[in-house]
């Protein structure tokens, strides 16, 4: 009996990290993740954990540095405008190699742009955010109770690697509710690794330094191919996404999130009608699935169909991994739409006309 | 909004899949708050209701807002205490029952939402009696003057419909729990 408890995305994002040893929270206010920041509040209390509402996004992000920097798992979480104010601290962790987890319940942009959700923040998500030559590891979840066991992927991950992983959900994700199981909870063991180069206080060794300006003539160049080979061994083993009636798939539908369900729906709908069309659902979306696609094109797969709730940022990384190939096209909503199944069946018999 | 919670978790102990979405929007004093819920035996792809099968409806201003998504088909059950209307829309029916009147007599404004309940309870076949009194047990185990109330609203609602009224089925959902996915998403490796 009860097996099940019915949560908002933003609450099993939270629940995930108290099930991940995460017992540092920072975090300012903001729609539509104000959930999982009241969230926390609670729980941190009863976990005997640190819950700080911060002054800003800058002094949470920077609070998770330092939680960080001492080797405890941490988060912060905010909407689109507060990641954006993140960057800065973002880039900083990734230069210092320090883990910590970022999650964005992304809205309508630029600018304040409104509440409503949106997939918006593609490319600051999978190309870095911030300055430097850096890279996040990005997880996309479409179910919340995805969005639970992405979160506790994300800090294992960030420990594994030593570098920022982001969880990345559109608004509805954050807002709506659906029954996960308790076992995601419960059954979960977090994979903790030792980490001996944390300020835990010199005792018995030798000071640890953690500094991202390497001003020695060369020590940059260096640090930064290390960190080129780390982003290499993530592509090469952590790369995840689902794969849906893809084999004869004469059109491959791509997206992620939320739209992937949307999408699939689609999808069933137009096998029903004999069409024979798949989907491709990045699981990361840093690092890109691209493998996938390229399988695709090898394959029956003619051409490839996007949709994003944003004006088409994904389309360059499907571009890139089909290479030229295939046609890519776009079909998508921004500023708060939200794609439906019919518009997306609409879209697929347009292509299918004209190839 | 706490309506369509329970709704949820009443969907949820019958193994349906289930979403609810909560209006979000700058909501002021005044203004309409509502939340959708998606009750269904397959996998649920978009939390979001274009046309619903159900509306309840319990103001005048919700009312006149979202009558005009209803579609053939649809049935709105409206608390008539707060939304007087001899409005009649083809091809939907409209069910009104005073549900805030009868909130009022059992003691307590509040309840209003249960009665609505029990009368899409019973409308839609969706939950019999006896799971929404255990449902009802559990949630107010610590509140047992609370549950009488909610018991007796519930009923109130479920009896306003006769038996022979029970004919608005939710479509292609079957009042058996059997349920052809559970819910997607489950743990990573």
């Amino acid at each position: 009996m009860n097996k099940k408890i019915l949560m908002t995305g933003n609450e099993a994002v939270g629940e995930a990290a108290i099930s991940a040893g995460c017992r540092f929270y920072a975090g300012y206010p903001i729609t539509p993740q104000n959930e999982l920041t009241a969230y926390m509040a609670k729980r941190m209390l009863e976990e005997k954990g640190v819950f700080i509402q911060s002054e800003s996004e800058l002094a949470a992000i920077n609070m998770v540095f330092g939680s960080s920097a001492v080797g405890k798992r941490a988060m912060t979480s905010s909407s689109s405008p507060g990641i954006s104010l993140k960057q800065e601290g973002i880039s900083y962790l990734a230069g210092c190699e320090l883990p910590a987890v970022i999650v964005n319940v992304m809205r309508g942009g630029p600018g304040l742009g409104n509440i409503a959700p949106s997939q918006a923040d593609y490319f600051q998500s999978t190309r870095g955010g911030g300055h430097g030559d850096y890279r996040t590891i990005a997880l996309a979840p479409a179910y919340v109770q995805e969005a639970a066991g992405l979160t506790q992927l994300a800090f294992d991950l960030a420990d594994k690697y030593r570098n920022p992983a982001l969880v990345v959900m559109d608004g509805l994700l954050g807002q709506m509710m659906e029954p996960v199981e308790k076992t995601q909870f419960t059954d979960y063991k977090p994979k903790l690794v030792k980490k001996p180069w944390a300020l835990t206080g010199a005792k018995g060794r030798r000071p640890n330094i953690i500094r991202s300006l390497l001003l020695k003539q060369g020590a940059l160049e260096e640090f930064n191919e290390r960190l080129c080979e780390k982003y290499k061994a993530i592509e090469n083993t952590q790369t995840r996404y689902e794969k849906f009636l893809t084999d004869d798939a004469e059109i491959v539908i791509v997206a992620y999130g939320l739209t992937s369900r949307i999408a699939r729906h689609a999808v069933k709908a137009l096998r029903k009608k004999n069409k024979k069309i798949g989907l491709i659902r990045p699981i990361t979306i840093w690092p890109f699935p691209r493998k996938a696609m390229h399988d695709c094109a090898k394959k029956a797969t003619k051409a490839f169909l996007v949709v994003e709730m944003s004006c088409g940022q994904m389309v360059e990384d499907v571009r890139l991994a089909v290479n030229g190939k295939r046609p890519v096209y776009f079909y998508g909503r921004s500023g708060g739409g939200v794609p439906t199944n019919e518009a997306i069946e609409q879209e697929i018999l347009k292509i299918i006309k004209g190839l | 909004m706490v309506l369509g919670r329970i709704i949820a978790e009443a969907a949820m102990s019958l193994g349906k899949n289930v979403t609810w979405m909560p209006s979000y929007g700058a909501e002021v004093r005044g203004g309409t708050a509502y939340s959708m819920v998606v009750i269904s035996d397959d996998e649920i792809a978009s939390p979001v209701v274009d046309n619903a099968d159900f509306f309840i409806i319990m103001n005048a201003p919700s009312f006149d807002k979202f009558k005009k998504t209803a579609v053939k088909g649809s049935a709105i059950i409206l608390n008539s205490s707060l939304a007087e209307t001899n409005e009649k829309i083809k091809g939907i029916k409209i069910i009104k029952i005073p549900a805030t009147e009868i909130a009022i007599s059992l003691g307590k404004a509040m309840v209003a939402n249960t009665v609505m309940f029990g009368c899409f309870a019973r409308l839609s076949g969706l939950i019999d009696k006896e799971k929404v009194m255990k449902l009802l047990k559990d949630a107010l185990a610590q509140k047992q003057h609370l549950f009488e109330i909610n018991k007796n609203a519930f009923s109130e609602g479920y009896d306003f419909i006769p038996a022979n009224r029970q004919n608005h089925r939710l479509p292609g959902l079957c009042p058996v729990s059997n349920p052809t996915h559970g819910p997607r998403g489950g743990r990573i490796k």
